[in-house]
């Protein structure tokens, strides 16, 4: 394996751990924007303060791989850095604009009481819905070609059936993930009432993401050709892979298991983005620039993969600290 | 849209993409300086709380860190924008050099992960972790703010001293050292000005804070600590700024000629110039402005006969724009500089004589000004290095007009941040107010626990 390719299984184990992590952060802010139409004020609060004590200790550790990810794209990959950034100026602004409406909404919605307070949950709980859309969108656009290396692109060329639709399956498959991990969440706080409400939720949304993601498939043939080939090529073992883990887990869920449907439904992701990888691979932008082509200096790939190894080393022990913390445990 | 926004001249993009990345990295650098040195003020009064069981002190600490989760939220946000900023608007920069200052970034991202990580584990701990040991959780936050300073800090400095890479014949980057790219002539200095101009900007802006509260009756203990704490920082570390400072001016008048010659209204390259204090830069010299003689020539060499290059040997087209606004941003930096240190000295005399703060209400005046003062400083110095850079991105290697993006609207995104920050802006004083009226347990706090151990967010 070259140091450009170590590079870009980086870039896709970064973008990996943001879309599991983060993904779970923005689908629980969609379950909460769902929670304002429940007539039971009850309810509804407990649903917030669930998502406020889920997402509360974690939720910038899991924002900080999005950070992760565009450095190691710009300093590994600046050939494919700068024609994303240039043609997908639109969906990009659009889902940082998500971002800062997003924790700035979350953060003030913990301080404010009243009418700004509630606004700031407001806001929190919508924009959680942008970011995940358009950075899909983003993605779903690279995908089908629209991002040419050394071009400036169309800037409306992400406006097509591919992207929107990865849009969507972003933000059905964050609400999936979330509605998971919250139903683990609610259990283990004794809230059994509640982990039955996203017991539901997660079958439905599991259910929605399928057939978005079937939906897909066939949109994928149409306009990403390319990657569609490699999907159900050299990516079909993940593809499988993820289809079982994924039906699995909607099993799990049916039945109501206790124990592993949080890694069941992690496993399902990341076997969708390594997939996808394996899929569009030798191409970092299909069909103008590889992996190879696209690299930049060797000693800043070296660098890299340094860092990476250092960030695992730092965040593992730190964050399972947390964790630790965070589930109330007492530390000496 | 596309149409319209691509019919847009394109030396209106770049003035629009510099004012964007102007207003978006000026309000976050005040952030920046928060989740840099609040951390430091929270441990000082933490360990003060602890050592002598003093329950104001902790009491600060705790304030302090509700405060921080905050700001460091909002931070985390505004940072994210600079980063997609840095493609989004100046794409062809991060092309050709992405890969050679990149590294910088990524160490920085491990800083950011373990700040991310401890503010919460801190927060946390109030409840669940026992006296010392929650002290030193809060130890990683301190040093990941000094290492992110130091990583962002060096990208910077590379921007000023390019070095780490060779051009070929064909004008491609070759033999990429990351490591010799962030260390370069300028970090030496311009990481110790920025990292102590972090902890001078939150000393005296958290002692404005108390100093005004004092000046309304407030005058318990708590507010006494809460002004006393952080100025004594600031104040030790404003002499130290100073020398920083001095060192980091000579090594410009070194480095980037243009630059020194832009903020100090040089004309003629020459020994004997003038020092000017105000003024307006024209072309026959400075007008209205006190000129001290040879005192220019003095600090660059210690001698008047040194010579200062001036703008006449600098190209017409790679001279620095607005003269006068980086002359006056310099001085404003420099003069706050030294009113702060006359400040601390004040605040030094009176704590050596008496153990204690100026009896006058003038010195709790001064001292609630100061932060706003420390702020301007800030400003002032990063108007001067970067607009004093220009008209490069990449000091004589790189222009900026080369760098921007062809992407159009930029003025109506210019537009739209300026509304969203000043609403986050608002906002952020807003909850800082509220989490002053409220003491200890009370209310949830951003990254902590629910408050009193049961359910959270109840309106």
């Amino acid at each position: 394996m070259s140091s450009a390719d170590a590079v870009a299984v980086i870039l896709v184990a970064g973008a990996t751990l943001y879309a599991v992590f983060a993904g779970a952060d923005f689908g629980a802010g969609v379950w909460q924007l769902l929670a304002r139409r429940e007539g039971d004020a009850d309810l509804r609060e407990r649903i917030e303060a669930r998502v406020a004590g889920s997402l509360g200790p974690v939720w910038e550790a899991n924002h900080v791989w999005l950070i992760f990810v565009l450095v190691v794209l710009w300093t590994g990959f600046p050939d494919a850095f700068a024609p994303i950034m240039e043609t997908l100026y639109v969906p990009l602004a659009l889902a940082v604009t998500g971002i800062v409406l997003r924790g700035s909404g979350f953060a003030f919605g913990h301080i404010l009481e009243g009418r700004l307070g509630g606004s700031s949950r407001n806001v929190f709980a919508v924009s959680s819905l942008i970011t995940p859309f358009f950075l899909g969108a983003a993605v779903g656009s690279i995908a089908s070609g629209d991002v040419e290396a050394g071009g400036s692109g169309d800037a409306l060329g992400w406006i097509g059936p591919l992207p929107v639709l990865i849009g969507v399956l972003f933000v059905v498959s964050c609400s999936y993930i979330a509605a998971v991990f919250l139903l683990d969440d609610s259990r283990r706080a004794g809230d059994d009432q509640l982990a039955l409400y996203f017991q539901r939720r997660a079958i439905g949304a599991g259910v929605v993401a399928g057939g978005v993601a079937a939906v897909g498939l066939v949109v994928l043939r149409i306009d990403a050709r390319y990657v569609f080939d490699g999907l159900v090529d050299e990516g079909l073992p993940l593809l499988i892979v993820s289809v079982a883990l994924g039906l699995l887990t909607l099993a799990g869920l049916l039945r109501g298991w206790k124990r592993g449907l949080r890694p069941l439904a992690i496993g399902a992701v990341v076997a969708v983005v390594a997939g996808w990888a394996v899929a569009q691979y030798p191409y970092l932008l299909p069909q103008t620039l590889t992996v190879e082509a696209g690299a930049g200096a060797d000693g800043a790939l070296t660098a890299t993969i340094w860092v990476f190894v250092a960030a695992l080393v730092v965040v593992g022990p730190s964050i399972a600290l947390l964790y630790r913390l965070a589930q109330g445990q007492e530390l000496e | 849209v596309s149409t319209l926004a691509s019919s847009l001249p394109l030396a209106d993009n770049l003035l629009a993409a510099r004012e964007l990345m102007a207003f978006t990295l000026g309000f976050h650098i005040i952030l920046s300086c928060i989740g840099i040195a609040l951390p430091a003020m929270m441990l000082i009064a933490e360990h003060r709380g602890l050592r002598h069981d003093d329950d104001a002190a902790l009491g600060l600490a705790r304030q302090w860190s509700k405060a921080a989760a905050v700001l460091f939220a909002v931070g985390a946000v505004t940072g994210t924008v600079l980063s997609f900023e840095m493609g989004l608007l100046w794409p062809h920069f991060m092309e050709r050099y992405g890969d050679v200052f990149g590294t910088g970034f990524a160490i920085e991202g491990i800083f950011f992960f373990t700040e991310a990580i401890f503010i919460a584990i801190y927060i946390y701990g109030w409840k669940r972790l026992k006296g010392w040991a929650h002290f030193w959780s809060g130890i990683p936050i301190v040093i990941a703010g000094v290492g992110g300073a130091f990583s962002v800090v060096a990208v910077n400095s590379w921007m000023n001293q390019p070095q780490g890479f060779e051009l070929d014949a064909a004008g491609q980057v070759t033999n990429v050292e990351p490591l010799r790219a962030l260390f370069n002539p300028a970090t030496v200095y311009e990481f110790p000005h920025m990292l102590i101009g972090a902890y001078m900007v939150v000393g005296f802006g958290l002692a404005s804070i108390y100093a005004f509260g004092m000046l309304k009756g407030r005058r318990e203990r708590r507010h006494r600590l809460g002004l006393i704490i952080p100025l004594t920082v600031a104040a030790i570390l404003t002499p130290l700024q100073i020398f920083v400072g001095d060192v980091a001016a000579r090594g410009v008048a070194d480095h980037q000629p243009s630059k020194f010659a832009g903020f100090e209204c040089i004309r003629d390259t020459g020994p004997d110039q003038t020092e000017w204090l105000g003024g307006i830069c024209t072309e026959s010299g400075v007008k209205y402005g006190i000129g001290i003689p040879g005192l220019d020539s003095w600090l660059v060499g210690y001698s008047t006969d040194t010579v200062v290059t001036g703008l006449d040997r600098v190209p017409d087209d790679q001279r620095p724009p607005s003269n006068t606004m980086l002359h006056l941003a310099f001085n404003a930096m420099v003069g706050v500089g030294f009113g702060l240190l006359a400040l601390g000295a004040w605040f030094g005399a009176s704590w050596y004589r008496r153990r204690d703060i100026p009896p006058t209400r003038w010195f709790l005046r001064a001292v609630s000004l100061s932060g706003i003062g420390a702020v301007l400083a800030l400003e002032s110095g990063w108007i001067v290095t970067e607009v004093g850079r220009q008209p490069w991105i990449v000091y004589e290697v790189m222009r900026t007009s080369e760098a921007v993006t062809s992407a159009g609207g930029l003025w109506f995104v210019f537009g739209g941040a300026v509304l969203l920050y000043a609403t986050l802006g608002t906002i952020s004083v807003i909850a800082l107010r509220t989490i002053a009226r409220r003491s200890g347990d009370e209310g949830s706090v951003p990254y902590g626990p629910p408050p009193g151990g049961g359910t959270a967010g109840s309106e």
